[in-house]
């Protein structure tokens, strides 16, 4: 598997080469915020009462703290929405007056060391008065409510609402409905690398570069020059490489704003590393969702009505640039999944709480969608006698496209043939009769299903939907060949794990004829690429993929071109490959490089028939493409203790054409140990009275090896025009179906006694709660 | 701010003459006062094993160690892993089965599993996924790691 050779007629893609990224990262040599030297460290301090009025702040004498005070000229963080009743409500930087979830930042301690900058911040005096604060979604919602802002009285900040015409009609020749409630409680990406920032001044030409940890450094750029006042070309924003982030680094942190004001005003460097806690406490969290459901079906057990009331706990201020509309807006338009149901109401509220803010989370409510979905057919399943596969054959869409409740169009996809897939590879009678035997020995084992969509690679229609002021969507890409043949792609999608820099350099690599590793691709540098979205929500192979292929076209063309003048041939007769340009045919070739060298040095050979140089570029603004998969999770639930063991999983999955299929395995693996995490550990816990009591790794619970076993996994691909390249997104999909996956199978194997675990995570003490209840009725 | 100390970090056969506060802990002074940035610190307490080293051949989290604990004691860290431009097995190990995405993490598991394959080549696989659930990934779900970990240890035994 050697990136070094190709054999003749086999193309890049498709190939599971090495990664371009990996051997600086295996030896050591990875260049992350927290590696870089500064003058000056901040510490921040941090409210610890969750509603509260600021009295007084008391700052040692002579010592250089900031509080809102010093920061009077910087704008709020206030990201808008023109739909959905959304209320704009403002984040200060730096709280001045009100504080409005514990950790929110209210004084910045800066000092020469970290340790220098703990011992000041842990000087500084705030005297708060507390306020009655609520952290749960469904209180803040109750008449009497504390209000966290009061531009939103009711504590509501968006509210969509959707009824098909014919609902009514529908809902009432129900044959049977069967409504109940999904809990998703709250949770915390947590990247391995928390939220890291540095800030240069330079004395030269007055502009500041950040480094810092983010998903969207152009975004980042605007942002902090928006809220600060300053030029947008004096700041230069820079993702070097980035630790993880899984959507939580794609929103902007107040403290990064902090830290370019603090480089401005010292003329200096300054940088802040977060730690664990603070991550935990402020980082961002997401998920915190309850949905009541109800679904009506008919005789033949179809799904053919589907009503739904979600509330989003939002937390205390809305995230820059989707804003907080994001979780209950998707949780809305894409409830109704995979199957064929087109009568759809909808109540969707996103709801001020004193607690962290929620940004997105990979897969962004689509995890707990699936989840409610998932329970509902296997609910009905059981209700109709049948078996939870049998409901997901009846249900399922299988012709394209297809128009959903909510208008999305779904493009060319396998649902039914991955359900297939997966069942054939997990031989469901063997296990139903290993399940039997089992059980009669006092062994509780299950099985789970969940079939789900995964939207991917959505350009600005799909956001400008959503009504938002900031509408992200396109990529653009450059690519340059130099003199010496060497390609550089510079690219505005900020790649942070997901190994783009080798999957582009493949797609690149088919056309131009050269092998990947003569490609660098360049990105995470406002001033080396142009501007673009970053990375997240699936869509930076798609949509940056796109782009690279479309620019790539572009310069094959023109080498084509080149070439022809070149060897006196017909461009139809030229063939770009393992560095040449060769007449088909024939033995007459040029290496590109001399080419190369000729686009630049020769121009006059070329007058009138090409413009000097080789750079082209690609844009590329698609719609959106669905992938989708099958997950079958089989789990041995101990009755006694509650624990849950994960025997096996398995995903049949359909992304498209897959690029490296090591690189689409390894996105699904990681996506389902998350959803595993989900699904049985992982949960953000607040006190009443809005307390933290989960800020440590050994309260929030990220699986381990022990936890994640063996994962195996199937490939479909189903070649969609959604996507230029035929790739969907894979970057998601694991984490979307794996929770559902897993508690159908914890519901599976208790069903002997008669419980139903409707919410994650499924802890051992939730799990023994449910079986004690359930006994306590039996007797 | 309490006095410093004088100590030397011998840090993969090479030493560093540095001066720290007590309260310095020892992957902040391999970072900080040594500039060997390859360490990564993830929690600062002792759960996630992103700074995992190796102190005395024993495997340790360097975020839970001062700095004074480890004068002059050998110390390895992921810089030393390879031995000029020949890596280490497991650092081929990891790139040839994908076991890194983010690679943040990843320092610390080659750290880990180079101690433990050292100290006990013939491990069973079973207890190595115990050793390995001793630190944190994000990304790859523990699958390729397991495999890259296996397959060079297989290749150390050879």
């Amino acid at each position: 598997m050697s990136a070094a050779t190709k054999g003749s007629g086999m193309t890049w893609v498709g190939r599971s080469i090495r990664r371009l990224e990996d051997p600086a990262l295996v030896a050591g040599q990875g260049r992350f915020t927290a590696d870089l030297p500064a003058a000056h460290w901040v510490r921040f301090v941090r409210s610890t009462i969750a509603s509260g009025n600021i009295k007084r702040i008391g700052v040692p004498p002579n010592s250089n703290v900031i509080t809102a005070a010093d920061l009077a000229s910087a704008k709020s963080i206030k990201p808008m929405l023109h739909k959905f009743n959304y209320v704009p409500v403002a984040q200060p930087i730096l709280a001045a007056d009100v504080v409005r979830f514990v950790g929110e930042v209210v004084a910045a301690a800066v000092a020469p060391s970290q340790e220098e900058a703990e011992d000041l911040a842990d000087q500084v005096e705030i005297e708060i008065e507390p306020l009655t604060a609520v952290t749960d979604a469904r209180r803040a919602l109750l008449a009497g409510a504390p209000i966290i802002h009061p531009e939103a009285p009711a504590n509501v900040i968006v509210e969509g609402r959707i009824k098909t015409p014919d609902f009514d009609a529908t809902w009432a020749s129900a044959h049977i409905r069967i409504k109940f409630e999904a809990r998703s409680r709250r949770q915390n990406a947590t990247p391995l690398e928390a939220r890291a920032g540095h800030a240069a001044y330079d004395t030269a030409t007055g502009r500041v570069t950040l480094t810092c940890t983010t998903q969207m450094p152009h975004l980042t750029r605007t942002a902090i020059a928006d809220v600060l006042g300053m030029p947008e070309s004096d700041l230069r924003v820079i993702a070097p490489d980035v630790g993880g982030g899984f959507g939580q680094k794609m929103s902007l942190p107040p403290e990064y704003v902090i830290l370019v004001w603090l480089a401005r005003r010292l003329r200096s460097s300054v940088a802040w590393t977060e730690d664990r806690r603070e991550n935990l406490m402020a980082g961002f969290h997401s998920r915190d969702q309850v949905i009541a459901l109800e679904g009506a079906f008919d005789k033949d057990a179809k799904l053919t009505a589907l009503s739904a009331d979600i509330v989003a706990n939002i937390g205390a201020y809305s995230c820059f640039p989707t804003t907080c509309g994001v979780e209950p807006l998707m949780a809305m338009a894409e409830l109704p999944g995979p199957y064929q149901v087109q009568a759809y109401e909808c109540v969707s509220r996103g709801v001020l709480t004193h607690t962290c803010p929620m940004a997105p989370y990979r897969g962004v409510s689509r995890p707990v969608i699936t989840f409610a979905l998932e329970r509902l057919m296997d609910k009905a399943a059981a209700k109709f006698g049948i078996d939870p596969v049998e409901i997901r054959r009846r249900n399922l869409i299988d012709r394209f496209p297809y128009k959903s409740a909510t208008g999305l169009t779904f493009d060319e996809g396998s649902y039914r043939q991955t359900l297939e897939m997966a069942i054939e590879h997990i031989d469901l009678p063997a296990f139903r009769a290993r399940q039997k035997q089992a059980r009669a020995e006092g062994c509780h084992l299950g099985i789970g299903f969940s079939t789900f969509s995964e939207r991917t690679g959505y350009g600005s229609p799909a956001f400008a939907a959503r009504g938002m002021e900031i509408t992200p969507g396109w990529e653009n890409v450059e690519i340059t060949m130099d003199p010496s043949g060497l390609v550089e792609a510079r690219i505005g999608s900020s790649p942070h794990g997901q190994g783009l820099r080798t999957t582009l350099a493949q797609i690149i690599a088919d056309e131009i004829g050269v092998e990947p590793r003569q490609i660098r691709v360049v990105h995470g540098d406002t001033d080396r690429a142009p501007y673009g979205w970053g990375t997240f929500a699936s869509r930076s192979l798609v949509i940056a993929g796109g782009a690279s292929l479309i620019a790539a076209r572009k310069l094959r063309s023109k080498l084509i071109k080149i070439a022809g003048h070149m060897l006196e041939a017909s461009a139809a007769d030229i063939v770009l490959e393992g560095g040449m340009a060769k007449v088909s045919g024939t033995d007459r070739s040029v290496p590109i490089a001399t080419m190369a060298r000729q686009a630049y040095y020769q121009t006059h050979r070329f007058q009138g028939d090409i413009d000097p140089g080789l750079t082209e570029i690609g844009a590329y603004d698609p719609a959106g493409t669905f992938s989708n998969a099958c997950h079958v999770a089989i789990v041995r639930v101990d009755i006694d203790t509650g624990h849950v063991a994960i025997e096996k999983f398995l995903a049949a999955e359909d992304a498209g054409r897959i690029i490296n299929p090591m690189i689409a395995d390894g996105q699904v693996h990681g996506g389902i140990a998350q959803g595993i995490g989900n699904a049985l550990l992982e949960e953000i816990v607040y006190s009443d009275t809005g307390d933290i009591l989960t800020s440590t790794l050994a309260d929030y619970l990220p699986p381990t090896a022990r936890e994640i076993p063996p994962i195996e996994l199937h490939h479909m691909e189903t070649y969609s025009d959604a996507s230029i390249t035929k790739a969907k997104g894979v970057g998601e999909g694991g984490a979307i179906g794996a929770p559902a996956a897993v508690i159908n199978a914890i519901n599976d194997a208790l069903a002997p006694f008669n419980v139903s675990i409707d919410e994650i995570p499924a802890t051992p003490r939730k799990i023994r709660a449910a079986l004690r209840l359930a006994m306590e009725k039996r007797a | 701010m309490t006095d410093k100390v004088d100590i030397t970090l011998n840090i993969n056969g090479r030493n560093h003459a540095i001066s720290v506060e007590p309260r310095r802990t020892l992957v902040d002074a391999i970072r900080e006062n040594c500039g060997q940035t390859g360490t990564h610190i993830g929690c600062e307490h002792g759960v996630c094993g992103a700074c995992t080293i190796i102190v005395n051949g024993d495997p340790v989290r360097s975020c839970l160690m001062f700095a004074t604990q480890a004068d002059g004691v050998p110390i390895r860290t992921v810089e030393g892993l390879a031995k000029g431009d020949t890596l280490h097995p497991l650092q081929r190990a990891f790139m040839e089965h994908h076991g890194l995405q983010c690679g943040f993490c990843t320092p610390g598991f080659l750290m880990l599993a180079t101690a433990v394959l050292e100290r006990e080549p013939d491990i069973t696989d079973d207890e190595l996924l115990d050793v390995l659930a001793s630190n944190l990934c994000r990304c790859t779900g523990y699958q390729n790691i397991i495999k890259a970990v296996r397959a060079a240890a297989a290749e150390m035994r050879a």
